[in-house]
């Protein structure tokens, strides 16, 4: 076999973009993803049976077909639909939201739910109203719970950038698809850009681990 | 004048009968003490006196406000009448002084300094003074439960509820809450008391009900009633108890 591990360096700079591209699309997401399920968690929780069910439906929907078939459809069966053209990328962000918000939301109102009944009831009988029972008592002891769930999500969903590959964004993966297809190195690349998610996941993980200390489950 | 009057009230959970057509009157300075078996609604009855139920039949006063009346007025009536819980739920990421200090913050709009100026003087009135910036899951059920009946009173209210307050307590630990409960009595407030305490019952109680079935079966003079032989039911209970 002849590995040429000096192809990793001259090609590190157009990988390290396309990491940027990945750290972005995920963060991105993740952020709107964490506005999307905690909102649609929310509905799940406490809503009217409107607000539960539409939130149950996009859901669901999500949660119940694979992210490349929703980029897909985003990408190429909405301009046909609606006349709604988007680029890759905006495909992309917006596909990282709806399905990390599918997921988030469900960790949400799992989280709300596993606070004890007794102390919401505590709060009520202190005169407070609904909403400040969520603000201080419920929801402060439901986020330390959320932590860990939410953690997996994260690495979830930045791995699932990859699968963006499908509509040509110029993340990690696709970009060392592009250098592969010029050179032939699959060996140096493939395990280059492994490292590389290694790295980015091991990140996320030695900071949630760090969060969570600090942070005393009740 | 009555604090708390019951005007036919029922409670019903789906078919359930829970509370069947209750009526009550309450007077400030009474200590109620309420008993039966499980299931024969007393804790029911208690819960829908500051509306964590809400009564699906007749009309509920609270210092002359109904709890029909929407959220804002039913939220006066919780600021009137403080609970405590027989698992005590104290809020666990707060030390004892900040729960004591939460309701007056929260509901009262009092300033942080404040609250917990009056918080420490009510944790010294239940005793625990010294165990102010310990969090609930350092303390024992007893103090657990003495912290809890101070968050109640911070909020000054006219009437306090009691629900089972020492049914979750080893039997060592039942007594320290309850002189502070008798303490709070001698003070003359009104306090209305789901316990199987007879003892309580007996020597602070100013008033025994018996329920059964949703009713009220006995009504009337602890003393009295607990040395009649009026109600089979009741010995039968009674025999039960202890």
């Amino acid at each position: 076999m002849n590995t040429d591990w000096s192809v990793i360096a001259t090609f590190m700079p157009q990988l390290l973009n396309g990491a940027k591209m990945t750290l972005f699309i995920t963060l991105v997401g993740l952020v709107g993803g964490m506005v999307v399920g905690g909102i649609a968690g929310l509905m799940r929780t406490y809503g009217n049976w409107l607000l539960n069910y539409t939130a149950m439906i996009y859901i669901e929907v999500i949660r119940g077909t694979p992210i490349v078939v929703q980029v897909m459809f985003l990408y190429f069966a909405l301009p046909v639909l609606a006349s709604i053209r988007i680029d890759p990328l905006t495909a992309a962000m917006i596909a990282i939201i709806i399905n990390a918000g599918a997921y988030i939301a469900e960790i949400v109102r799992g989280s709300l739910q596993s606070i004890s009944r007794g102390l919401a009831e505590a709060g009520l009988a202190l005169g407070l109203p609904r909403w400040k029972v969520l603000v201080h008592i419920v929801g402060p002891l439901a986020f330390r719970r959320l932590i860990p769930p939410l953690g997996n999500q994260f690495i979830i969903s930045l791995k699932d950038t990859s699968l963006f590959i499908v509509i040509g964004v110029s993340e990690l993966t696709r970009t060392g698809q592009e250098i592969m297809a010029a050179n032939f190195r699959a060996v140096e690349i493939w395990s280059a850009i492994a490292v590389m998610y290694l790295i980015m996941t091991g990140t996320l993980t030695l900071m949630l681990r760090y969060i969570e200390r600090r942070m005393k489950i009740l | 004048m009555s604090i708390i009057e019951f005007k036919n009230v029922s409670k019903h959970f789906g078919a359930l009968k829970v509370l069947d057509e209750v009526d009550l009157n309450i007077d400030q300075g009474e200590v109620v003490v309420l008993i039966g078996p499980s299931g024969s609604g007393k804790s029911t009855l208690l819960r829908c006196i500051n509306g964590l139920e809400m009564i699906t039949g007749g009309d509920l006063l609270v210092d002359e406000i109904s709890v029909l009346a929407g959220y804002a007025k039913l939220r006066e009536i919780r600021q009137e009448a403080g609970m405590v819980f027989q698992q005590f739920n104290l809020f666990p990421q707060l030390t004892a002084l900040d729960n004591v200090a939460f309701g007056p913050k929260h509901v009262r709009g009092q300033s942080t300094r404040e609250a917990r100026a009056q918080a420490l003087a009510l944790l010294d009135k239940v005793g625990l003074k010294d165990r102010a910036d310990h969090f609930p899951n350092e303390l024992s059920g007893g103090q657990q439960q003495r912290v809890a009946i101070a968050r109640a009173l911070a909020v000054k209210p006219k009437v306090m509820l009691f629900d089972e307050p020492t049914s979750a307590l080893d039997p060592e630990l039942k007594q320290e809450v309850l002189n502070v409960m008798r303490d709070l009595a001698e003070e003359g407030m009104t306090m209305v008391v789901v316990t199987h305490e007879m003892s309580f019952a007996k020597q602070v109680g100013s008033r025994l009900i018996f329920m059964e079935n949703g009713k009220i079966a006995v009504d009337g003079h602890p003393q009295e009633i607990l040395s009649s032989d009026s109600n089979p039911r009741l010995k039968d209970f009674l025999r039960h108890v202890h």
